[in-house]
């Protein structure tokens, strides 16, 4: 069985439906603490959602030096799967696991809401169950996620198809599609293996069919997959 | 000796700053003229013991470099004075 490690830091608050969504998906799934320095037999690790450390100087920019950081790092180095997901996004690129940086919306507000993200890569840990283009409809909720990089390091995103998510309008459908001002309207990106991967929406939140829609729910299922195949891990 | 290190963090130009951006449409609207741009950082004062007002600046510029600026988005500025 997939074994799954998902981190708790101070204030994080998206653990119990990412634990949810990994044992609904058929995984182990382990709630593991930031002062821990291993992740035990995990094969994957995610970094929920919420405000570590109270989002203090910058958001991440502290939880990327809890004691288990050097673990995640250790799995994302050994070609392990590790997903940041909001909060957890915004530690890795403050860890350097990924490049750029989530800054404050451009509108100065949190935005909770559903987005239109497309999925512009299925080779990723996290989205083999996608079909390549799929637009799937998932929540957001943030006050930072506006992702910013230099253009040579958006050009190189682009030219190694690093973008995983990207914010689309939907034709018919009247939503302003970028909700945040991101750069090239990035939702989410990955490293070029695809097993490190960190996105702004959160598919956990919207992953059984009780809450009106599953479509967060093949987030999970990819990676039971792909960890079971052993490309990753 | 202890020396205090101010330091700023401030947005590096040409990146969008929306919190400078309401501030400068705010002081138009109170009729100030004349503000051309307007960046919004963060102030941190360090009491820091060191051997020397160099040795203290020396040690605050690298947590600056690792934790207090990112170097993606900011840039920073040190001054040190004897405490």
């Amino acid at each position: 069985m997939t074994r799954v490690a998902v981190v708790r830091f101070p204030g994080s608050n998206c653990e119990t439906e990412s634990l949810l969504a990994v044992t609904r998906a058929g995984g182990h799934a382990t709630l593991v603490d930031y002062r821990d320095t291993d992740l035990g037999q995990s094969d994957a690790v995610i970094l929920p959602g919420g405000f570590s450390y109270g989002d203090y100087l910058r958001s991440g920019a502290i939880a990327r030096f809890a004691p288990v950081m050097t673990a995640v790092k250790t799995l994302a180095d050994a070609g392990g799967a590790v997903i940041g997901i909001c909060n957890g996004f915004q530690i890795l690129c403050e860890a350097h696991l990924l490049p750029g940086a989530l800054q404050h919306n451009a509108q100065q507000r949190f935005a909770a809401r559903p987005v239109d993200v497309r999925i512009e890569r299925t080779d990723s840990v996290c989205t083999t169950d996608y079909e390549p283009g799929e637009v799937i409809r998932i929540p957001i909720a943030h006050g930072e996620g506006r992702y910013v990089a230099d253009e040579a390091t958006l050009d190189a995103l682009e030219r190694d198809n690093k973008v995983l998510l990207r914010y689309v309008t939907v034709p018919g459908t009247d939503m302003p599609y970028n909700p945040n001002g991101s750069m090239r309207d990035i939702a989410g990106i990955c490293n070029s293996t695809g097993t490190v991967v960190g996105f702004m929406p959160h598919p956990e939140r919207l992953a059984e069919q009780e809450l009106g829609s599953d479509a967060g729910q093949r987030f999970f299922t990819s990676l039971m997959r792909r960890v079971a195949s052993g490309v990753a891990a | 000796m202890n020396v205090r290190v101010h330091v700023r963090v401030i947005p590096r130009s040409g990146l969008l700053d929306p919190q400078g951006q309401a501030i400068a449409h705010a002081l138009a609207a109170l009729g100030f003229p004349g503000v051309a741009d307007v960046r919004v950082g963060k102030a941190i004062e360090l009491t820091v013991d060191a051997v020397s007002t160099a040795a203290a600046e020396a040690s605050v510029r690298s947590m600056c470099e690792r934790l207090l600026a990112n170097p993606v988005t900011e840039d920073f500025i040190l001054e040190a004075e004897p405490a």
